[in-house]
């Protein structure tokens, strides 16, 4: 119990909405969050990467209660649906940001970035500003400074929606190899259950004010809960 | 998932913003204080003060509805042309508002004053003469310092609406000003309106001058008459307290009329619009082309004034345009230190309070407060520079606040939880984030309070001695020696520093366009 | 230890010698234009430092009223020694004040009228006038001009002294008739400035046909722009003086020196410069003359002035019904 992310009674409210959570997810595993529009997948997300203060309970990793602690000293790299990167900066720079906030990088940082770029497929563009790039290739720099950020947890939530769907998954895939074989544990919102058949170990549904213990994908794919049914429609066969 | 999550902890301290708040406090209500507890008691205001505070508000109101209403076509015509020179307008628009009070009221009579080239033009034209003096002239004087100010701060509010918005009602063939524009106008306009409002409020030489007598006397003025003439400090407390009043009942009005506004971010693209044919077009050119006569007139008669007398100024005029320029930086960087700190503690309501009481505030009575507190312990003298650059960055404060503190809530609701999650704070987070983000605002703010400064006769005649005169100073020290035409040089010479300054710095934020 | 010591008293009494070889300072607050390089101020200081073995500096603070302003909020700590600058409408103010110790002097003046204050000593004076072009047709006086379709700039009477002057001249000149002449005249006044300098630049402007300054105004253009086109209109009523005066201060730390400075201040030293700097009469006429030009000036028939004390008194209600008359 003491390994992964703990959810400890954690219980959510925000302008009158509320959500529960009380469930653990394994280290090095990929969750899908999963569950209808409006019901909290993000504000989960949320609270875990510590934006949002839980009116009870903690959140917990590795032993660690981190619920007090700020976003930015949490071992979490979070990926938002937009603005992951600053605009204003070179790719290099939204990299190194992963490294040190003070962007005072050494020479073996500045390698390290060299290599991660390289890694997500944007070798010779680190001197560009995000506007000139495509919308996969911002998504791919925002998964390299995930990985050079040495954070075990990464959340997504849902960066890659606006891309197509044929990206979507050359992002999911890229996702999972880069971060999931570094060792990372991932937790990623999604509406689209094909995004969870094809990344995740466990999928954790939110519906009717509660975040239920994760699942595994194949397992509730194949036999949905009640809720799930619902809002899976006829998609599920 | 349009719930937005209280953040645990900010990027950004909101310390300094209090220090920053209670330093300006100080500065407006304290010396205010200082001067009140010097004063013995007095009678409470007489009938002709209560005819002073009609006729004020009265102008000020007319003066800043004027601005306003002129100042939006001007924008919307600014924000959605672009054409040669047009940033060069935008610069030289902004001229009016950083001159000091008599060059652009001598600049503005030599238009439409009775022997201007208004009246020229009538008379060759067999029509009557106009005359500028009353109620109407301080109305169009006020329009003619206030404009560029309502001009930029409206163009602001344009240009943050994203590119990407106008790409949306385009699409779904929707009325542009309806749902975009409106909306920002009812967010952007009241404050703007407010401020025009205040800084009317304690105007005194504009609105004596162009109000043709006494009739037109302002609560400055009587402030002025209290301090100076009767040394009646009870009585300049007492006026400055209900200066204070009418701007705090204007502050409440504005704010309840104001509309809070959510604007996503978008990336940096250049504003293109798809509404408007030839029509508009023409209509935004005929804007245009009215407002640049209606500023840049006036200027040019300064020009050719001040160019004949460039060769009779005194030596003395160089340090004292150094002079200038040393608190004018000085006050400048003050000005954004206050306005960045307060703008961080975001929408406090004592960052609120900080940034609008300057625009109430008498210049004469801080400066007569801050001399109470110095005098028994130095020669004021000493600091005189030192004083004026930080009663200067004050007055500059309101201006350089509502220019940055926007953009920079902004960019937090854009990207703060990025940066929060990166674990940006403090100098890293100002150094990666603010400053390349607010460039444009912070460029504007530092312009605008370098020429303000620089323009600036405030404090500097209290404190300062024979020695330490500034710019503006030596000018009028010129006019009272008889000598206009080296006064009217040092006028030009003022003109071009305040603009330089105003230029370089709003250039520098604008080196990315 | 004692090494120590021995230092620091050996720098005590360095100090205090050089203290003591230096030259009294005599420190004299007067309004701005006094000071400039082109006003009396940089003739006269060189002139008295030649023959006082001190150091004599000015201070300059805005104008005559700044300047009692300015020592109310200094009170008793002033640095001044003297103040020179104000005028005869401020002194009873600047008495009350009880700043200002006698100056024991009785010199010759020559002014138009008799003067006996104890604490302030006159130092220049002038009319004030009406200045226009010469082209203009002059008004004989104020109810010629209020008939006629002249154009006049004038300063307000709550914050500049020519200003105040102008009230007093007409409620001297006109008793009870003030109101009935200021309403008369308000179709005449293009408008009112705060200060001299805007009135006056106004009207170099072409603004009005007339503004408000002093009959010695045109010797400025004549002499020193060799511009004879400006004059000033001599009024049968008789015009009000202005007599700029200085004090000495009962806290100054070198009361000998000042008062011999007040001496110097009504000297030829003094005096002879006077006109062609201040642009105004020397209250001692200098042996060779006034300077040339100076013969052209409008000289008006008689000489108004209201006592310190009368001018104090009565300054409210004048001034409250020049506002009234011209508010309407």
């Amino acid at each position: 119990m003491t390994d992964g992310l703990w959810l400890d009674g954690l219980r959510l409210e925000q302008d009158g909405f509320r959500l529960s959570a009380d469930l653990s997810l394994k280290p090095g595993q990929v969750t899908a969050v999963i569950g209808p529009s409006g019901e909290g997948k993000s504000t989960l997300l949320s609270a875990i990467a510590g934006f949002l203060a839980p009116v009870a309970g903690r959140v917990v990793w590795d032993g660690q209660d981190l619920t007090q602690i700020p976003p930015g000293s949490r071992p979490i790299s979070i990926l938002f649906q937009d603005h992951n990167l600053f605009p204003h900066l070179t790719v290099n720079q939204n990299l190194g940001l992963g490294l040190h906030a003070s962007l005072r990088l050494t020479q073996a940082d500045k390698a390290k970035v060299e290599r991660v770029l390289d890694r997500v497929g944007l070798a010779d563009l680190g001197d560009r500003r995000p506007g000139a790039l495509s919308g996969g290739q911002q998504s791919r720099v925002a998964l390299g400074r995930a990985l050079l950020a040495k954070r075990p947890l990464v959340l997504m939530d849902e960066p890659f929606a606006a891309l197509g769907p044929g990206l979507k998954a050359e992002m999911l895939d890229l996702a999972v190899e880069v971060l999931g074989s570094a060792g990372r544990t991932l937790v990623m919102v999604t509406h689209d259950p094909e995004d969870a058949r094809r990344i995740a170990d466990a999928v954790v549904v939110v519906a009717e004010g509660k975040a239920m213990p994760p699942v595994p994908t194949q397992a509730l794919l194949d036999d949905p809960p009640e809720a799930l049914r619902r809002y899976l429609g006829r998609e599920v066969g | 998932m349009a719930r937005r999550p209280i953040p645990l902890a900010l990027g950004l301290p909101r310390w300094p913003g209090a220090i920053a708040a209670w330093l300006v406090l100080a500065l407006t209500l304290g010396t205010l204080c200082i001067v009140a507890l010097r004063a013995g008691t007095g009678q409470w205001l007489g009938p002709a003060d209560w005819a002073a505070v009609r006729f004020t508000v009265l102008q000020a109101a007319a003066s800043s509805a004027v601005s306003v209403l002129v100042a939006i076509p001007v924008a919307r015509a600014l924000a959605r042309r672009r054409f040669r020179g047009r940033s060069l307008l935008v610069t030289l628009m902004g001229a009016p508002f950083i001159l000091p009070v008599i060059v652009a009221v001598l600049g503005l009579l030599a238009v439409f004053g009775r022997g201007g080239l208004l009246n020229g033009v009538l008379s060759a034209i067999g029509l009557p003469k106009v005359s500028i003096y009353g109620f109407h002239g301080v109305v169009l004087a006020h329009v003619f310092f206030n404009l560029p100010l309502a001009v930029r701060l409206i163009l602001q509010g344009w240009l943050s609406i994203p590119a990407e918005r106008f790409r949306l009602v385009a699409t779904l063939d929707l009325a542009p000003g309806r749902f975009l524009e409106w909306p920002m106008l009812r967010a952007v306009v009241p404050g703007i309106a407010l401020a025009i409002f205040l800084i009317c409020l304690t105007s005194f030489a504009v609105a004596l001058i162009l109000g043709g007598g006494p009739r037109a006397t302002t609560v400055e003025l009587a402030i002025y008459q209290a301090l100076r003439f009767d040394f009646d400090l009870a009585g300049a407390a007492r006026l400055a307290v209900l200066q204070f009043g009418i701007c705090a009942i204007a502050a409440v009005l504005a704010w309840t009329v104001t509309l809070p506004q959510a604007q996503g971010g978008g990336l940096d693209r250049v504003v293109q619009r798809w509404d408007g044919g030839r029509l508009t077009k023409v209509g935004d050119g005929a804007v245009l082309i009215l407002t640049a006569c209606f500023l840049l007139l006036p200027l040019a008669m300064v020009v050719t004034r001040g160019l004949s007398g460039l060769a009779e100024m005194p030596i003395s005029i160089w340090p004292a345009a150094l002079r200038s320029v040393l608190v004018a930086a000085l006050s400048t960087i003050l000005c954004l230190g206050l306005a960045l700190t307060l703008a961080m503690r975001r929408g406090g309501a004592l960052a609120g309070l900080a940034s609008t009481l300057p625009l109430a505030a008498s210049g004469l009575v801080i400066g007569t407060g801050l001399f109470l507190i110095v005098h028994p312990f130095t020669n004021p003298a000493r600091l005189a520079l030192a004083v004026t650059a930080l009663v200067n960055a004050t007055m500059a404060l309101p201006f350089a606040y509502r220019a940055i503190a926007p953009e920079l809530a902004r960019v937090e609701g854009d990207y703060g939880r990025l940066a929060d999650s990166l674990g940006l704070r403090g100098w890293a987070r100002l150094r990666w984030l603010i400053f390349p983000r607010l460039r444009r605002p912070i460029g504007f703010a530092a312009g605008l309070s370098a020429a303000l400064s620089m323009g600036d006769l405030g404090v500097i005649t209290l404190f300062a001695t024979g020695g330490q005169e500034t710019l503006p100073l030596a000018m009028y020290r010129l006019m009272g020696a008889y000598r206009m035409d080296a006064a009217a040089g040092v006028a030009l010479v003022l003109l071009a520093l305040s603009l330089l300054a105003f230029w370089l710095c709003d250039r520098g934020g604008r080196v990315d366009d | 230890m004692k090494l120590h010591l021995t230092h620091v008293a050996g720098l005590f009494l360095s100090a205090s010698i050089a203290q003591a070889q230096e030259d009294p300072v005599l420190t004299i607050y007067t309004y701005d234009s006094f000071v400039t390089e082109w006003g009396p101020g940089p003739v006269v200081e060189a002139a008295f430092e030649a023959t006082c073995a001190c150091d004599l500096q000015f201070v300059g603070h805005g104008d005559g009223a700044a300047l009692l302003a300015r020592l109310q909020l200094e009170g008793a700590r002033t640095d001044a020694d003297i103040v020179l600058g104000l005028d005869t409408n401020l002194t009873a103010a600047a008495t009350d004040t009880g700043l200002f110790a006698p100056h024991g002097l009785t010199p010759a003046l020559d002014l138009p009228i008799a003067w006996d204050d104890a604490t302030f000593l006159p130092y220049d004076w002038g009319y004030f006038a009406f200045v226009s072009d010469v082209s203009v047709t002059a008004p004989l006086n104020f109810e010629d001009l209020a008939q006629s379709n002249l154009s006049i700039v004038i300063q307000d009477p709550r914050s500049s002294t020519p200003g105040l002057g102008l009230v007093l001249w007409v409620k001297e000149a006109y008793g009870d008739r003030a109101p009935e002449i200021w309403e008369a005249l308000a179709d005449n006044i293009v408008t009112v400035t705060p200060g001299w300098s805007e009135a006056y630049g106004l009207f170099l402007e072409g603004e009005a046909d007339a503004v408000l300054s002093y009959t010695t105004s045109p010797a400025y253009h004549l002499i020193a722009e060799g511009d004879g086109s400006k004059t000033a209109w001599a009024f049968e009523e008789g015009h009000y003086m202005q007599i700029e005066v200085a004090g000495v201060l009962q806290s100054s730390d070198v009361p000998d020196l000042a008062r011999s400075f007040m001496a110097f201040m009504v000297s030829p030293g003094f005096q002879d410069e006077i006109a062609m700097t201040n642009w105004m009469y020397p209250a001692v006429t200098p042996e060779g003359g006034l300077p040339d030009g100076f013969e052209t000036l409008a000289v008006p028939g008689s000489a108004l002035l209201l006592s310190g004390p009368a001018a104090r008194e009565i300054r409210d209600e004048a001034i409250t019904e020049w506002r009234d008359a011209l508010s309407r």
